[in-house]
């Protein structure tokens, strides 16, 4: 076995403005797609409870084609699939500082389409864990659907949907590298582009995967925080160790019981 | 015992007057849960001033019953008047349709519930339950519902909890709040629903005692309870309830001395 340790810490410690950029892009692609698919499924989950003519079955599709398909199809469809049928084309968007090619949007639009769908039933399984006895003490005090749902039902809903959201960034942060298939120059790819002009595929995919797992692990500590913050005003509630939101015991719980 | 001051209402501006004498006027009322018939023509009025206590064994309707008054369940035939006005529906050509939920919400201000578990917002501390609907509702300054939930807990006897979350109180200190959130609405009617069910047996007296001075304040209360010596002290009339129907009704006196009906005889000798 050949293992190039100097190139493997150039790599890790020292890496280049093409490697950092990688980076930055997988954060964005990551955090702005879980985002978007937070608010796509506190509307979708909204939809899907509100039992308004057909917008719960309309929901219940959306959510069974997304969570029935994989991620990666859904991301050549969104980009190739739909531009080789004529139906829409990505272009260049200038925002002025930056320009976001068209890939970009795609690979957020499917990130986030996916996102929400799982997301849709995670914070309709954490509206459904609070107490009803909430909602009727609100509709009693007067207070209409916007004011229930805002200031009662889902701050006391976020302490179930935090652990699972955390488990689903987790995994975005992860899932990202998918849209490395449209060219997107994220993590992955850059990390690609390396091996191909050193061959170095070991040591440059063992840095990639240090810097996924340092990412995750960042993730888990500020989850962690957050978490605990939430759990304020529940004294007797214990919360949950690093351990299991980590290995997301609690997300294969909320899954089961949505 | 529990460090209580009178006049409880002040901290509120005095007693909130109803528009009408009648605070209450169900018309004949019927529900169904499915095949049960759980309010079978239930006709009464409250007015204002007055506590009403409503009596009878479970699955009489009673819970149900007081639930309609502010629309929390909803009624097939019959209508109900709350402070004059139709509850929940409105009329369309001579028929009662379910009114818009802004309406529904509109009237509920104007009713405060107290139930059986509380219901404490767990996430707001005591003084962020009594202020939220006041600040969010009514749009009062926040300032102004601030000092008015200070003065209604001091006068509940929890001016030192102002900052505890409903999880560090014990329950009869949660119901205290749960009654001192409701008036902060600056309600006309005040329904109970099995307030003291429960609590342990020691908190009970702290809740009653809260409840009685209201009574004697002037406010108009439809207490559903259990508890036989609140009724018999505080209760201008009491609703004997069974098989969702109202059975007998008068003062109270009447009522537990010499029952009318067989079936208030049989459920008074069981629960006194």
């Amino acid at each position: 076995m050949h293992f190039d340790w100097p190139f493997f810490w150039h790599y890790l410690l020292a890496p280049s403005t093409t490697y950092l950029n990688g980076l930055m892009l997988t954060l964005v692609l990551s955090v702005v797609s879980q985002i978007l698919g937070t608010i796509i499924g506190l509307f979708a989950a909204l939809g899907r409870i509100s039992g308004i003519g057909p917008i719960p079955y309309l929901v219940r599709f959306y959510i069974w084609a997304m969570r029935g398909t994989p991620l990666l199809v859904q991301i050549v469809f969104i980009y190739t699939g739909l531009a080789a049928a004529n139906i829409l084309r990505f272009h260049d968007i200038d925002l002025g500082l930056v320009v976001v090619p068209g890939n970009v949007q795609a690979g957020i639009l499917a990130l986030s389409l996916n996102e929400g769908a799982y997301m849709a039933e995670i914070i309709r399984a954490g509206i459904a864990s609070v107490d009803p006895g909430q909602t009727e003490a609100a509709k009693s005090l007067g207070m209409g659907y916007g004011l229930l749902m805002r200031r009662i039902i889902l701050p006391q809903a976020a302490r179930f949907i935090l652990p699972p959201l955390g488990n689903e960034f987790n995994a975005m942060l992860k899932n990202s590298t998918l849209v490395s298939v449209i060219g997107v120059q994220e993590l992955l790819l850059t990390t690609e582009t390396l091996t191909s002009a050193t061959f170095r595929v070991f040591e440059l995919y063992s840095v990639v995967a240090l810097y996924y797992l340092t990412l995750t692990t960042l993730w888990g500590l500020v989850q962690g925080r957050i978490e605990a913050r939430f759990n304020r005003s529940e004294t007797r509630e214990v919360v949950p160790g690093f351990g299991t939101r980590f290995f997301g015991t609690r997300l294969v719980r909320a899954l089961r019981r949505g | 015992m529990t460090q209580m001051r009178g006049d409880i209402l002040e901290s509120i501006g005095g007693l909130p007057q109803p528009d009408t004498d009648e605070v209450v006027r169900a018309e004949n009322v019927h529900k169904w849960f499915g095949p049960l018939h759980v309010l079978n023509d239930v006709s009464m009025t409250v007015r204002r001033g007055e506590t009403v206590v409503v009596i009878g064994p479970s699955g009489s309707g009673k819970t149900t019953f007081v639930r309609c008054l502010n629309h929390l369940e909803r009624i097939q035939e019959g209508r109900i008047l709350v402070n004059g006005h139709l509850i929940g529906y409105r009329e369309r050509r001579g028929k009662l349709v379910e009114d818009r939920g802004r309406n529904i919400a509109r009237q509920r201000r104007e009713i405060g519930m107290v139930f059986q578990r509380f219901n404490l917002f767990h996430h707001m501390t005591a003084l962020g339950n009594i202020c939220e609907a006041p600040v969010r509702v009514l749009g009062m300054p926040e300032t102004q519902a601030k000092d008015a939930a200070r003065s209604l807990l001091a006068r509940v006897g929890l001016a030192d909890k102002a900052e505890a979350f409903p999880g560090q109180l014990s329950g009869g200190q949660q119901q205290r709040v749960a009654i001192a959130r409701a008036l902060a609405m600056r309600p006309r009617l005040m329904l109970f629903d099995e307030p003291t069910s429960a609590l342990d047996p020691e908190m009970i007296g702290e809740v009653l005692e809260v409840m009685r001075e209201l009574a004697h304040e002037g406010m108009t209360m439809v207490v559903v309870s259990h508890e036989m010596g609140f009724a018999r002290e505080v209760a201008d009339r009491v609703v004997m309830m069974d098989h969702g129907q109202i059975i007998e009704e008068g003062p109270p006196a009447q009522l537990f001395g010499q029952p009318q009906h067989e079936r208030t005889r049989l459920f008074l000798s069981k629960i006194l």
